[in-house]
C-alpha cells in the first residue's frame, strides 16, 4: 500500500506540471479580463515548437553523444516561449486590438494549435525516417530531466521532494510569483482592476490594452512551458501526434476549481494529476469503459466546486467581472 | 468677474461620433475657487465635454489651456497631472476592491495601502467625509461609493473637479452634506465643475451656468443674474412652461388594492412589510422613498415578477368585481392592462433589448399577435416611427440598436412602448431618471394624459420636487414598510423627506 501511494504521487505531480503551468497562464490571462479559451492549442504549439527545436538541434550535431545539454534546454525553451508568445500577440491582436469575439477566437485558436502541432509532428516524422508514427528526441529529454544529484541519496523522501527535473520547480515558482504579483503588487492591482472594471482602470489612467496585451502574452508563454514539460519531461522526448490530448481542457478546469488563485493551483494541479491517472491505479480490469469514467473525476470536482461557489455567491471569489468582454474606450 | 483669470480655456473643441457632432466649437472657461454649473438637455455633449477635460476622450479639433498653457489631454493620466480629476455619474470603482485599493489605483510606485490609508484619513478630517480605507466598495452604498470617488480625486491632488450629476441617485440629505462639502472645496480654491439636471440645485449651489445645446456653446452668465426659466429656455432654444400640470382626478375609483404585502428577498432580507394602499383610476397615486427601500419589489409584485411570502393584490374592474392578481402568469396580468415601465438602474436592463433595433423593441410587445406563424413588422415599424416623432427621440432611424442612443432617448422609447399598448394600470419606476428637464415635461405630460384617460398611475420617482408637484396622493416607502400616505396637493417637502428616513415622519427625536 506504501509503495503503492509512493509511485503515485511522484506519477500525480508528473501528472499534474503541465495542467499548472497551463492554468497558471490562463490565470494571468483571465484577470487582465481576457478569456483564452485558445490554452489548450498554445500549450499544442508550446509542445511542438520546442520539439522543432531540439529536432534542429539534434540534427546539426555530428553525433548525439556530441551534445551540449545547456543548449539541449536552451534552445527548445526558447523555441517553445516564441511559439506561445507568437500565438498570444495572434490573440491579442484579433481581440483587444480587433475586439473580436474572445471565445469563437480561443477556439479557433484551440483547433489551429492542435492542426499547427499535428501538422509539424507528422511532417518531422517523415523527415526523421522513422518507422513508427512517433518522434524520440531521446538525448534532449535526457537533458531536460536532469535531477539534482543528491536526490537519490535521501531515500524516499529525497525521491518525493527532490527527484524531479527543473521544469516542476520551475512551473511551482512561477504560479507562487503569479500569486505574489497578482495579489500584493501594484502591477498585480492595476491587472486586476482591468480585468473588473476597465473603464474605472482607464479612468484611473492605466494603460488597458497594454496590461491586456502583457498578460495575455505572459500567460501563454507560460502555458506554452506546459507543452514543452509535456513532451520534454513527461513524454521522454516523444512525440505523437495527440498524445497531449485533453489537458488543456483541464488547465482551464483548473481555473475554475481555483478559483483564479495560482497558489491553490500548485497542489490542485497535483490532485488534478492524481485524479486523472487514477484509473491506473484502480482494479478495474479490462473494462475500458470504467477507466474513462475515472477520467472524468478532474471535471466533475470543477463542476462541483462551480456549484458551490455560485451558491455562496461572495463577491471576491467570483471569475472577474469583464471576463471575455471587449473593451473600447469610447463605446458608449 | 473681470480680475479672476480661467484656469482652463477650451477653445474651439469639437467631437463627432461617426456621423453626430458631440461638440461643435465649444468654447469653456473654468475659473479658481468657483463652481461652475453645466447644463444642457440630454445629448447636448456635456458630458463629451467633460469627459475631453479628463482625457477619456480626445478632442477632434480644439485647444485646452491649463493656467495660460497649452496642454494635450490623451489619458485620464495625464489630466491627474494637470490636476484635473472627474467623478462619472457611473462611478468607476472596482467592486472587488476596497476603498484605499481604488484610490491608490493607477498611481506609481510602491503598493503601500498603510500610508494610502493614512493619508485618506487626512483628507476625510479636513473635508468632514467618512471613508473606511479597507471596506470593500460593494459593501458600500451609494453615497459612500460617491465619497470615495471624491477621495480619490483630492488624493491626486486635483484642484479642477468635475461632477456628472452627482445627486441622481442621492437622497435631499446626502445632497445637502455633498453641496457643503463642495462649497468648502471652492472656498478653498478650487476649481468645481458640477454638471446636473436639476434646476434648484444649480441656482443653490453655483457661482456660475454655462449652457450647451446640441452640442453648441449658448452662453454663460453669473447664477444670481438669471433664474430657472430663462436657463431652461437658452438650454432647449424656445420658451418653455416651467409648471408641471396637475388636472383634478376624474371619477376615481379604486382599481389596484394591495393589502399586507410581505416580499422576501431570496437572500431572505425582509423587501417590503406589511404594505396596504389603494391605487385609484385617473390618479396619480406617488411613491416616495430612499432608493432600495421596496419601490421595485412592489411594482415587480403587483406585474407578477417578483414572488410573495404573504399579502394580497387585487385588481377591481369599474364593475366592482375583483380579481386577485398573486399567483398570476405576468402575461395574464398585462393582458388586464396592467403595464410595466421600470426604468432600473441600467436602463437596458428591463424593458428594452440594447442590441435590437427601435421597432424590434416595440414587437417585443406585440409579438404574440399577429394572425400566421410569421410576425407581424409593420404595425412596430409604425409604432416606432411615432414614438420617435411624438416624443422627439434623437436617433438616426428606426433601424438603430437602441443601446447607441442616449439614456434619455431610451427611455422615451420605452415610456413611448408600455403607454402605446393603452393600459388601464401604468406602473413607472424612475420615468424621468437621467432625463432633462424639457424630455422630463415630455413624459410628465404623457403620464398626466394618461391619467385623464382614467388610468390607475403609480409613479416611483427621486425628485421630491416633481412628486409634490405631480401626484394626487404619495405613499411614502421607509426600509420597506408605508411610512404614510399623504394628498400631494398642500404636502411639504420636509415632511416627506423625514417620512422617508423615520417611519412615519415624527421629528421629535
Amino acid at each position: 500500500m506504501f509503495e503503492a501511494i509512493l509511485s503515485f504521487l511522484p506519477r500525480a505531480i508528473a501528472q499534474g506540471i503541465p495542467l499548472l503551468y497551463g492554468s497558471t497562464g490562463e490565470i494571468v490571462t483571465q484577470k487582465s479580463g481576457n478569456m483564452n479559451l485558445g490554452i489548450p492549442g498554445v500549450m499544442y504549439v508550446g509542445g511542438i515548437c520546442g520539439v522543432i527545436g531540439a529536432f534542429l538541434y539534434e540534427q546539426s550535431l555530428p553525433s548525439p553523444d556530441a551534445i551540449n545539454s545547456f543548449l539541449a534546454v536552451l534552445i527548445p525553451t526558447l523555441f517553445c516561449l516564441l511559439g506561445s508568445l507568437l500565438m498570444g500577440l495572434l490573440f491579442c491582436f484579433l481581440t483587444v486590438t480587433l475586439r473580436a469575439n474572445q471565445n469563437v477566437t480561443g477556439l479557433a485558436m484551440t483547433t489551429f494549435g492542435v492542426g499547427f502541432g499535428n501538422f509539424f509532428g507528422g511532417s518531422l516524422v517523415k523527415l526523421s525516417g522513422a518507422d513508427m508514427p512517433f518522434l524520440a528526441l531521446s538525448a534532449t529529454s535526457n537533458c531536460f530531466k536532469v535531477t539534482l544529484p543528491f536526490a537519490d541519496k535521501l531515500g524516499v523522501f529525497g525521491d518525493l521532494v527532490f527527484g524531479y527535473s527543473f521544469l516542476v520547480y520551475l512551473a511551482i515558482a512561477i504560479a507562487l510569483i503569479a500569486s505574489f504579483l497578482i495579489n500584493r503588487t501594484r502591477t498585480g492591482l492595476h491587472l486586476r482592476a482591468v480585468g473588473e472594471n476597465p473603464n474605472t482602470a482607464d479612468a484611473a489612467g492605466i494603460n488597458v490594452n497594454l496590461y491586456k496585451y502583457l498578460a495575455t502574452c505572459i500567460g501563454c508563454m507560460i502555458a506554452g512551458l506546459g507543452g514543452l514539460y509535456y513532451v520534454m519531461d513527461y513524454a521522454g522526448g516523444i512525440w505523437a501526434n495527440n498524445a497531449f490530448g485533453d489537458r488543456g481542457w483541464l488547465a482551464i478546469a483548473l481555473v475554475i476549481f481555483t478559483i483564479w488563485r495560482p497558489n491553490v493551483g500548485v497542489l490542485a494541479s497535483f490532485l488534478f494529476g492524481g485524479l486523472y491517472i487514477l484509473h491506473m491505479y484502480i482494479p478495474s480490469g479490462m473494462n475500458l469503459a470504467v477507466k474513462e469514467l475515472y477520467k472524468m473525476l478532474p471535471y466533475v470536482v470543477t463542476i462541483i466546486v462551480l456549484i458551490i461557489s455560485s451558491l455562496r455567491n461572495q463577491r471576491d471569489k467570483q471569475p472577474p467581472q469583464s471576463l471575455g468582454l471587449p473593451y473600447f474606450r469610447e463605446d458608449r | 468677474m473681470e480680475t479672476k483669470v480661467a484656469t482652463v480655456k477650451m477653445r474651439d473643441i469639437t467631437k463627432t461620433f461617426g456621423s453626430v457632432i458631440a461638440n461643435d466649437k465649444v468654447w469653456l472657461d473654468i475659473y479658481k475657487g468657483e463652481i461652475l454649473a453645466l447644463l444642457g438637455e440630454n445629448g447636448s455633449g456635456k458630458t463629451t465635454l467633460m469627459n475631453m477635460l479628463s482625457g477619456i476622450y480626445y478632442p477632434d479639433e480644439g485647444d485646452i489651456f491649463i493656467n495660460d498653457q497649452k496642454v494635450v489631454i490623451r489619458s485620464p493620466k495625464d489630466a491627474f497631472d494637470h490636476g484635473i480629476g472627474m467623478i462619472h455619474q457611473h462611478f468607476k470603482l472596482v467592486d472587488v476592491l476596497t476603498a484605499a485599493e481604488n484610490i491608490t489605483l493607477g498611481l506609481d510606485g510602491k503598493l503601500d495601502l498603510k500610508a494610502a490609508a493614512k493619508k485618506i484619513r487626512q483628507i476625510c478630517d479636513s473635508y468632514g467625509f467618512e471613508v473606511d480605507p479597507n471596506q470593500k466598495v460593494y459593501d458600500m452604498s451609494v453615497s459612500q461609493k460617491q465619497t470615495v470617488e471624491i477621495v480619490k480625486v483630492l488624493f491626486r491632488g486635483a484642484d479642477i473637479l468635475i461632477l456628472d450629476e452627482p445627486t441622481a441617485v442621492l437622497t435631499p440629505q446626502e445632497t445637502d452634506k455633498l453641496f457643503a462639502v463642495l462649497r468648502n472645496m471652492r472656498n478653498d480654491g478650487k476649481a468645481i465643475v458640477i454638471i446636473t439636471h436639476k434646476m434648484h440645485e444649480v441656482e443653490d449651489l453655483s457661482d456660475r451656468v454655462a449652457i450647451l445645446r446640441h452640442g453648441q456653446f449658448v452662453g454663460d452668465m453669473p447664477t444670481k443674474d438669471t433664474n430657472a426659466q430663462e436657463m431652461t429656455n437658452m438650454m432647449v432654444g424656445h420658451a418653455v412652461t416651467l409648471n408641471i400640470a396637475r388636472p383634478e382626478p376624474v371619477n376615481p375609483r379604486p382599481r389596484i388594492e394591495v393589502k399586507d404585502l410581505t416580499v422576501r428577498s431570496i437572500d431572505g432580507i425582509l423587501k417590503l412589510q406589511d404594505v396596504s394602499f389603494t391605487a385609484m383610476s385617473g390618479e396619480i397615486l406617488g411613491i416616495a422613498g430612499i432608493s432600495g427601500s421596496g419601490q421595485k419589489e412592489l411594482l415587480e409584485a403587483i406585474a407578477g415578477l417578483q414572488p410573495v411570502e404573504k399579502g394580497s393584490v387585487s385588481y377591481i374592474e369599474d364593475d366592482g368585481t375583483r380579481d386577485e392578481l398573486l399567483g398570476k402568469d405576468p402575461l395574464d396580468i398585462a393582458e388586464k392592462g396592467i403595464t410595466l415601465s421600470f426604468v432600473p438602474e441600467d436602463r437596458l436592463g428591463m424593458g428594452l433589448v440594447g442590441g435590437m433595433d427601435l421597432s424590434d423593441n416595440m414587437m417585443l410587445r406585440s409579438f404574440r399577435k399577429g394572425r400566421s406563424v410569421f410576425t407581424d413588422r409593420k404595425s412596430p415599424a409604425t409604432l416606432a416611427r411615432r414614438v420617435v416623432k411624438e416624443l422627439e427621440v434623437k436617433t438616426p432611424g428606426i433601424e438603430t440598436p437602441v443601446r447607441k442612443l442616449s439614456g434619455g432617448n431610451v427611455q422615451k422609447v420605452l415610456v413611448g412602448r408600455e403607454i402605446a399598448s393603452a393600459p388601464t394600470v401604468l406602473l413607472t419606476a424612475y420615468a424621468v431618471r437621467g432625463l432633462d428637464i424639457n424630455s422630463s415635461h415630455t413624459i410628465y405630460d404623457l403620464i398626466n394624459q394618461q391619467k385623464q384617460k382614467g388610468v390607475a398611475v403609480i409613479y416611483v420617482g427621486e425628485d421630491l420636487d416633481v412628486l409634490l408637484e405631480l401626484c394626487d396622493r404619495i405613499l411614502v416607502l421607509c426600509a420597506g414598510k408605508v411610512s404614510g400616505i399623504v394628498p400631494g396637493r398642500g404636502a411639504k417637502k420636509r415632511d416627506v423627506g423625514m417620512m422617508m428616513t423615520r417611519l412615519g415622519g415624527n421629528a421629535n427625536e
